[in-house]
């Protein structure tokens, strides 16, 4: 459309194109656009990798982060599953009362299951296990109380001490525990470690904005009188702005790419050491790696920092360049 | 086509540019803007393609006051505007197509559209021949025809040529003007700034004469200035 000249046929209108034809040549231009910019970065290959590897290396930390909260979790989870509460009988509980507390407790809606545990059981098992067998021959009384092991059916930390509450009131039970105390530890730590990553990340990601932005702003300099000239001859800031961010998209994706392959490096690394403290505590935890969708979040989260650092640099700095011209 | 009326611009410090300026170019017209260096040309120019705004006074384009045009209107302007400058301002690491394109690319033209023109653009100025050449292949003479060919290849209504032949030896410079007389013959405005007098002279074309700041002549032929 022409402002000057009221039915100046110009630019592409000019000729006449279908919507389908228009909304084509569209995404062709856009496309192309793109390679472009993948060209330009190509072209200035030294400070294209620093920028990217400031952004690989910034975006590790918190991604680091991220997932030893997951593998935390998981963790603390898997104990969760097992949480049971532990009911020592009193010491002159009967066979028949026995079976009424069984009765009793399987009866209940909250409990999943009941297993009872023998005092003379009880014995033999910690006399084979604990190694103090000798010992155990001098006494003559089991000092054991039977032992009944519930599995709330609801095993969040929560409903298990609700439950855990209810069981202490139970006539036969002369103390009922719930070891959970280190569970809500480990619970706080993994929240206190995912704050610290958020706030973490928060701090890292203003550094990548501002470092994008910078890279962007030397290549806007660098191209001054480039743009100069376009302004002369009629192109608009988002004209001249819109490589730029596809630059900055670019850097985005490559920082991404380049986290991810960081993350993969240290997860192997650390593959080894973590195994060697697994086995110590006889646990069967396998180190989570990066998913998909968190891959995908990974590079979504690196595109945008790419596009708006570099969208901060192009609306201060291309603006500002003014067509001297003449 | 294009309109000065009671135009004044001060810089900031006192120097006034230009003083109360006022002309008309008739569409279709041809004419020579002239004086001292420092005499108000490139002010005057840089007015029209609204890379500066008038202090007071107004600039009309084809009745439209350029004073109404926002800050986001101008691209769209200067897409009327063809504009030569005396050092060119190529892109000197893009082909000769490159530059002549810059200007269709800009307004969303790609393909055998796009090619055919800035071709034909190019014939106009006699350079086919050097399409895929860099600029700084070429003589001065070749890059300012370049710079032509990028001026009119969206064929605006308006030409404006700041010293197209300021580095240029005479045969050249006769080159050059004969392309803009070419043009004119097509029915488009051209005014073009020079302050090559033998040029002017041989030419006879309406010369505007400005003597700091102020248009003291205003005729067929360069006579005001105290030579």
């Amino acid at each position: 459309m022409s402002i000057l000249f009221q039915g100046r046929a110009t630019g592409a209108t000019a000729v006449k194109q279908n919507l389908w034809n228009r909304f084509v040549m569209f995404w062709v231009h856009h496309v192309r656009q793109a390679i472009t910019s993948l060209g330009e970065i190509w072209l200035t290959p030294a400070s294209s990798l620093l920028t990217v590897a400031v952004l690989g290396v910034s975006l590790t930390l918190p991604v680091t982060l991220h997932l030893m909260v997951k593998n935390l979790q998981q963790v603390s989870s898997s104990i969760d599953q097992a949480a049971q509460i532990s009911l020592f009988l009193k010491a002159d509980t009967n066979e028949t009362q026995i079976a009424e507390l069984i009765a009793l407790l399987q009866a209940n809606p909250e409990v999943a299951d009941v297993q009872f545990i023998d005092k003379g059981q009880a014995l033999a098992e910690f006399t084979a296990e604990s190694g103090f067998g000798e010992a155990f021959s001098y006494i003559e009384d089991n000092p054991l109380p039977h032992v009944m092991l519930v599995s709330p059916k609801n095993t969040s930390s929560l409903a298990a001490s609700a439950l855990l509450d209810a069981l202490k009131q139970e006539r036969y039970v002369e103390l009922a525990k719930l070891d959970i105390g280190w569970l809500e530890r480990l619970d706080a730590i993994v929240s206190l470690v995912r704050q610290v990553a958020m706030a973490v990340a928060l701090l890292l990601m203003i550094a990548v904005l501002l470092v994008v932005g910078n890279t962007i702003r030397l290549m806007i300099l660098t191209k001054k009188d480039e743009i100069e000239v376009m302004k002369l001859v009629g192109a608009t800031n988002s004209y001249i702005q819109r490589p730029f961010l596809y630059t900055g998209i670019w850097l985005g994706f490559f920082g991404g790419i380049l986290t991810f392959l960081i993350e993969e490096l240290l997860l192997w690394w650390l593959k080894h050491a973590i195994r060697g403290v697994t086995q110590l505590y006889e646990s069967s935890f396998s180190l989570q790696p990066m998913s998909l969708a968190e891959l995908g979040y990974l590079l979504l989260v690196a595109i945008s920092l790419g596009f708006f650092g570099s969208l901060l640099a192009v609306r201060r700095n291309i603006s500002q360049i003014e067509a001297t011209g003449l | 086509m294009l309109r000065f009326e009671q135009v004044t611009k001060s810089y900031s410090g006192g120097f006034v540019a230009l003083d109360r300026v006022s002309f008309h170019l008739e569409k279709g017209e041809m004419a020579f803007l002239t004086g001292h260096s420092g005499a108000g040309k490139s002010t005057l120019l840089k007015l029209i393609s609204l890379i500066e705004r008038p202090t007071t006074g107004k600039v009309f384009i084809n009745g439209v006051d350029l004073s109404r045009v926002n800050r986001g209107q101008v691209p769209y302007v200067r897409r009327d505007i063809g504009m030569i400058f005396q050092n060119h301002k190529l892109l000197m690491n893009h082909s000769v197509f490159d530059n002549v394109a810059l200007p269709l690319v800009i307004e969303g033209f790609s393909g055998k559209d796009m090619t055919k023109r800035v071709h034909a653009a190019l014939d106009k100025v006699g350079l086919l021949d050097k399409v895929r050449c860099l600029p700084h292949t070429l003589s001065g003479g070749e890059q300012q025809r370049v710079g032509i060919a990028r001026a009119v290849v969206n064929r605006p209504p308006l030409l404006l040529a700041d010293e197209p032949t300021g580095n240029l030896d005479p045969d050249l410079s006769k080159d050059i003007m004969n392309v803009f007389e070419a043009f004119n013959q097509v029915g488009v405005s051209v005014l073009i700034a020079s302050h090559d007098l033998s040029l002017l002279a041989r030419m006879r074309y309406r010369t505007l004469t400005l003597k700091n700041g102020r248009m003291i002549n205003d005729g067929l032929t360069y006579s005001g200035a105290d030579e």
